[in-house]
């Protein structure tokens, strides 16, 4: 099939535009706004790393930020795709919760083989988010609305399945999955001072590299093929190194700690997964297209409601997959689980640089978002902050993060 | 009536990369009607923005003076405090908020903190009375037609006791008759000694009511001339730099077979129940034909392509339609695209683009599965897609990278038609294509409907200009109250004959 446009010949008789250089200050001003959350978060880092003496960086630490952040990274990736079709999600920590008291129910009262019980989980998961999507989509209830009823109907049965009781233990392997580490299948190498690492470990992180720089070489080949503006190579090399390195720095550090945590391999597949659906996919363009312009989607023939249904199907399944692994990490599904988790899930996606109005956002944006909460959380209780500093930081960065994209978005306005 | 109620001397503005205004100057003399024309982007917004001190001083360079004393206004509140009042094209009301007190606020009647309901409906009645504007002053705004709004923000102007009326476009969304009511309203307002200043496209317009005219072209006056012995084709040279002998490019219709029929269509409205919007209406479209749909404000034109196009717009729909003679079903807007029907909105801000997404992907938007193998999209191609009808289409942007919503009306419109261009549709309905669009830009538009028509596509226009549907069509359907009235060819079609048939049967159904 040709894809070149049918009509080229409606060409209009004006001579060519030649392409008007643009003003190096508008560059500046989108690089800023986009590159801003991580040099934000490349900033809190280092601020933390000094603060705690290097103890942030520490092999142990690194693998807690991870683990004890997951289940939030897992939420924020569904959280950010529903922000960008224009609606939220409050209920996320009650469904965290209904959904691990729900895999106990099946692992621990009913022995049910553990895979099976996960995907049963999830594909309750997936009902409870039909359920939120027929009323947002279907019946045109605001999704504000919905979830907030959401929030209190699925805590509701949360405490009819459990009761006031925990349920635990949880099998080992669903433990190991939410908690637990690669084994050294390769045995260790000595890294000279740094001592011994797992030698698998580091192949998957090699691996991971060597798999950034060839995605990364093709595609800008193809832009370049394309004629398209792709950065000069000097900058291009510099900006895989930067990743490379900060990849490579983080898994020899897990490596000299426990190896891999199995949750890591899960976040990397879900954020790669979701990147490219968001990017790539007809359905994840057609997310943006119905949070940038309702009635132009509409009229652009997209399937609005069945977009917008599918995307809390979407948030139900990770809420759920999120339940589980929370459930797995403390050994037992509790009546409070996930209380609060929703506000830190949506803190992530607008830290993360998405608007409020929908139409905007990147998964890798709230993915850092979430970092940035984690890492805050993690550095001030290693110097010993008592928590309401930390929620008086937190609250401020939220802030902060959204002023700053509401005041780049008006100097950009205000330059037309 | 000679002397100069305001000045405007040497106004320079520059945003980023962009010289919006240089040296540009302006003077309008007390009581009289003074009209801006210049192609969307000449800066006629921008120096309005400047006087209303939307742009504070300091933010603009040259000076400007009312009524002799120098103005250095830091808000808007300045601007309103010495009488200049601005109405922008898109109409500022709170539509929840009832007539009166859309008229008084921010500037309420009260005594004490509280507002005084009864001296504020009643001064509301008596403004009401001045604007012509027949209704209760406790009326919601939303329950109010354009037109009526529009007579709402001129009353609300005189509430401030303004003294110089700035009107940005008045008219573009008006109907004749609202339209012709509130030129008349300007005439009154001046002759009470209120200086006007009016933005328009709508050159007839500006002959008819102004007195004088300024000509504004790439952000510099051309020129200041007494709007007697002045013609539109004066006004339009000076405005694009060049003569237009011809604001229709020449076409040879090659007109093939039916295409499309539509019989027996009627859609009901869906929020006024057994309102019936569409009655009863027939036509039919041809390859290579250009068919026009001329009817006033509120006959149902929009109506009837949205209804057809996918059901997007009415209940109740009932009627048949054929393409190349076999009946087709529309449900969804996805289908009619399937069945290669395209529809261009009348408002492509808020219903056509995707205004905070690149060029590219709002070509892209409607057919993106023309892009996609699997589900997923290939980035490149779109690009390279995206960036031939940049070319072809001639959309003035650096590249297809550009955010949507920063384009002028003219290139926007071009993003609309490339993209349902994309879909490769036979039938085009465009409604209002060149609405706010500048005359360079409507030409450029016309040239690609003709060429379109050229390719064996058919063309359903939807146009409030009457001399654009003369210019550019091979017959016009008129459409009044609901009702198709009239199938005129272009051979026989003239202003007062569709001007006749379109405002046929209205008074009967009344």
């Amino acid at each position: 099939m040709s894809l070149a446009p049918t009509n080229a010949d409606v060409a209009v008789t004006v001579t060519p535009s030649p392409a008007p250089s643009d003003g190096g200050s508008g560059r500046f001003n989108i690089n800023l706004r986009q590159s801003g959350i991580y040099i934000a978060f490349a900033g809190i880092v280092v601020l933390f790393t000094i603060l705690t003496g290097g103890d942030m960086l520490a092999p142990q630490n690194i693998s807690n930020i991870i683990v004890q952040n997951s289940y939030i990274l897992i939420l924020a990736i569904g959280m950010i795709l529903v922000i960008i079709a224009g609606h939220i999600d409050l209920s996320v920590g009650s469904i965290v919760a209904a959904s691990g008291a729900v895999s106990a129910v099946l692992m621990v009262d009913h022995h049910v083989a553990w895979p099976l019980a996960v995907l049963i989980t999830l594909i309750a998961g997936a009902i409870i988010g039909a359920w939120q999507g027929y009323w947002v989509a279907y019946f045109g209830i605001p999704a504000f609305i919905v979830t907030l009823a959401g929030m209190l109907l699925f805590r509701a049965i949360t405490l009819m399945i459990l009761g006031n009781r925990g349920i635990g233990p949880f099998p080992d392997d669903v433990r190991t999955l939410a908690n637990g580490f690669s084994s050294g299948y390769f045995g260790n190498v000595g890294l000279g001072a740094l001592g011994g690492a797992d030698l698998f470990s580091l192949l998957i992180g090699l691996v991971a590299v060597a798999g950034i720089v060839v995605t990364q070489w093709r595609s800008r080949a193809g832009r370049i093929r394309y004629g398209q503006t792709a950065d000069s190579l000097p900058l291009f090399i510099g900006k895989i190194a930067v990743a490379s390195l900060v990849l490579m720095f983080v898994i020899v550090q897990l490596a000299r700690f426990r190896n891999l945590p199995w949750v890591l391999v899960l976040l990397a597949i879900l954020v790669l997964g979701y990147t490219v659906l968001a990017n790539r996919s007809v359905f994840g363009r057609q997310i943006y297209a119905v949070g940038g312009n309702l009635q132009a989607a509409t009229l652009s023939g997209v399937k609005v409601k069945s977009v917008v249904f599918w995307i809390f199907v979407n948030m139900g399944v990770l809420s759920a997959l999120a339940g589980i692994i929370f459930a797995g990490r403390l050994n037992q599904a509790n009546p409070t689980a996930g209380n609060q988790f929703e506000l830190d899930a949506i803190a992530a996606a607008f830290i993360g640089g998405a608007a409020v109005q929908g139409g905007v956002g990147k998964v890798a944006g709230a993915i850092t978002g979430g970092l940035i909460m984690g890492v805050i959380n993690n550095g001030m209780s290693l110097i010993g902050a008592p928590s309401e500093q930390v929620m008086l930081v937190k609250g401020a960065v939220l802030l902060a993060a959204v002023a700053f994209d509401i005041w780049t978005k008006r100097r950009a306005g205000a330059s037309r | 009536m000679s002397e100069a109620i305001l000045r405007m001397r040497g106004i320079s503005k520059t945003f980023p990369g962009v010289k919006a205004l240089q040296d540009v100057n302006l003077e309008v003399l007390r009581g009289e009607i003074h009209a801006i024309c210049g192609e969307n982007g000449a800066g006629k917004s921008t120096l309005m923005k400047v006087l209303s001190g939307v742009y504070p001083h300091g933010d603009y360079d040259g000076e400007i003076s009312f009524d002799g004393e120098e103005c250095r206004f830091a808000g808007i509140r300045d601007s309103e405090k010495r009488g200049i009042v601005i109405i922008h094209q898109e109409l500022a009301l709170a539509p929840n908020l009832s007539i009166a007190e859309n008229i008084f606020l921010g500037n309420e009647r009260a005594k004490r903190g509280f507002i005084d309901w009864n001296r504020t409906n009643a001064a509301a009645a008596d403004l009401l009375r001045r604007v012509g504007l027949r209704e209760n002053p406790v009326t919601q705004v939303l329950d109010l037609g354009v037109g009526k709004q529009q007579l709402v923000e001129i009353a609300k102007a005189l509430s401030k006791e303004v003294r110089l009326l700035i009107l940005d476009e008045p008219t573009a969304a008006l109907n004749d008759d609202d339209s012709a009511h509130l030129l008349n309203l300007l005439r009154g307002l001046r002759d009470e000694g209120i200086t006007c200043v009016i933005i328009s496209h709508k050159l007839n317009e500006v002959l008819e009511v102004a007195d004088r005219v300024t000509i504004l072209r790439d952000g510099r006056t051309i020129t200041t001339l007494p709007s007697e012995g002045l013609t539109e084709d004066k006004i339009i040279s000076g405005m694009v730099g060049r003569d237009l002998d011809n604001r229709f490019p020449p076409h040879e219709p090659t007109i093939g077979e039916e295409i499309l029929r539509v019989e027996n269509w009627t859609v009901h409205s869906p929020t006024q129940h057994g309102r019936i919007l569409v009655d009863d209406a027939s036509f039919t479209l041809r390859r290579g034909e250009i068919v026009g749909l001329a009817g006033l404000m509120g006959a149902g034109r929009t109506e009837l392509a949205m209804s057809i196009f996918g059901r997007a717009y009415g209940t109740g729909i009932s009627g048949r339609v054929f393409k190349d003679g076999k009946e087709i079903r529309l449900r969804s807007v996805r289908e009619a695209i399937e069945h290669g029907i395209a529809y261009a909105t009348e408002d492509r801000k808020r219903y056509g683009l995707n205004l905070i997404e690149d060029i590219k992907r709002n070509v892209s938007a409607s057919a993106l599965g023309k892009l996609a193998h699997r589900g997923w999209v290939d980035d490149n191609e779109e690009y390279k897609v995206a960036e031939e009808y940049r070319r072809s289409l001639n959309i003035k942007a650096p590249s297809v990278m550009s955010v949507t919503g920063k384009l002028s009306g003219g290139n926007q419109q071009k993003v609309v038609l490339s993209k349902w261009i994309f879909t490769d549709p036979d039938v085009l309905i465009l409604d209002e294509p060149t609405r706010g669009i500048d005359v360079g830009a409507k030409y450029e538009i016309y040239t690609i409907i003709n060429r379109l028509a050229d390719q064996g596509k058919a063309v359903l226009l939807i146009s409030s200009e009457l001399p654009e549907l003369l210019g550019l069509c091979d017959r016009v359907y008129t459409l009044s109250a609901g009702r198709i009235t009239g199938e005129v060819p272009r051979a026989e079609a003239t202003q007062e004959g569709l001007m006749t048939l379109m405002t046929a049967g209205q008074e009967a159904r009344k």
